[in-house]
């Protein structure tokens, strides 16, 4: 390399470090991808909250519904819950998993709150949240009309993840519509 | 007396911390509960990202660690308990990924930068030894005056 080129190795160094650096800056490093993205929805046979029967995994499977994982304790919940609460007007089907949370209090939380939910599954001891690979509350998934996952989205879904990542997803599940057979 | 009272300043010593079990579990076999140690160091908690799972108290740590004991306990074997952890939780769950497309990279980086930094050391000393063994290039007056600057800078000091 001819002496005055190399010269600008630092510089070269500098811009290349800087790219790396900056994409680094928009980079979300709490964010993992799902190990269940394109996988079925795994089978499950737990409490409705507020009610004395069980829901199965056939009981939701059947349309693109949004899967959310909340829980009293979780602060982050309760600053998504007023825009789940708007989008379920829209008529968007939302299911709820109570995680790892007291019934008393999640039902107090509905009636002050709102309800956006279908229905609630009560996970208590947290089983469906293993399966799922859930680390932390709030979570969202997207499921199709044939119980397969097809998006997580960790963290507050708010205006801006539904129309920029969520809702372009869930239009497109629509679209595709209920193919022949329901797996499972 | 006196080694009594050393004994007990020497107890202040011990870390409380190091007391502060999480929680205990119960083998039926203490060949499980080392296997159970070994697990729980090599599996990360998807929480808070450098801990393992044998190293944090995030409440998803605690689960996993349930999960761990209970198919311990069941019979699984290692590799069966970390296909099901990675089913859930992906490649990212086990400090020691298997080798596959994505994790090539992190596999083969420390071979490929020992290698760079082996080529690197080797060209910047060869050409340091041409370079010493090379005239300076300057003549016999401009040496002369040379050293006599740096003797001059030398008493100066």
């Amino acid at each position: 390399m001819a002496p005055r080129l190399k010269l600008f190795l630092p510089l070269l160094i500098f811009v290349v470090m800087s790219i790396f650096l900056f994409r680094g800056l928009s980079l979300d490093p709490q964010a993992l991808p799902s190990a269940l993205i394109d996988q079925p929805l795994p089978e499950f046979s737990l409490p409705v909250l507020g009610q004395e029967r069980l829901i199965q995994r056939q009981d939701i499977v059947g349309e693109a519904a949004l899967l959310n994982v909340w829980a009293t304790w979780c602060v982050s919940c309760r600053v998504e819950h007023p825009y789940l609460v708007q989008i379920g007007a829209r008529g968007i089907p939302i299911y709820g998993i109570n995680y790892k949370d007291e019934d008393a209090a999640a039902q107090r939380w509905l009636t002050d709150l709102g309800d956006p939910y279908r229905a609630n599954i009560v996970d208590r001891e947290g089983t469906l949240g293993l399966d799922l690979g859930v680390y932390g509350a709030p979570e969202t998934y997207l499921v199709d009309a044939n119980g397969v996952i097809r998006y997580r989205h960790v963290g507050v879904v708010d205006e801006r993840v539904w129309q920029t990542i969520l809702q372009p997803l869930y239009q497109q599940l629509i679209v595709e519509g209920v193919p022949e057979g329901v797996d499972g | 007396m006196m080694t009594r009272a050393l004994y007990l300043m020497l107890l202040l010593l011990v870390p409380a911390t190091a007391l502060a079990v999480i929680e205990t579990y119960e083998f039926s076999d203490p060949e499980l509960e080392l296997r159970y140690r070994q697990l729980s160091l090599e599996l990360r908690c998807p929480k808070c990202q450098n801990q393992n799972i044998a190293d944090s108290n995030a409440p998803i740590s605690q689960d996993l660690r349930k999960l761990l004991y209970q198919q311990l306990e069941a019979g699984a074997d290692d590799e069966e308990i970390l296909d099901y952890m990675v089913a859930r939780y992906g490649e990212f769950v086990r400090y020691r990924p298997r080798y596959d497309g994505v994790t090539a990279v992190l596999w083969l980086a420390p071979v490929f930068l020992l290698l760079a930094g082996i080529v690197l050391a080797r060209l910047t000393l060869r050409s340091r030894r041409k370079n010493a063994l090379q005239p300076s290039g300057l003549s016999m007056a401009d040496e002369e005056e040379l050293r006599s600057l740096l003797d001059k800078t030398e008493k100066k000091s």
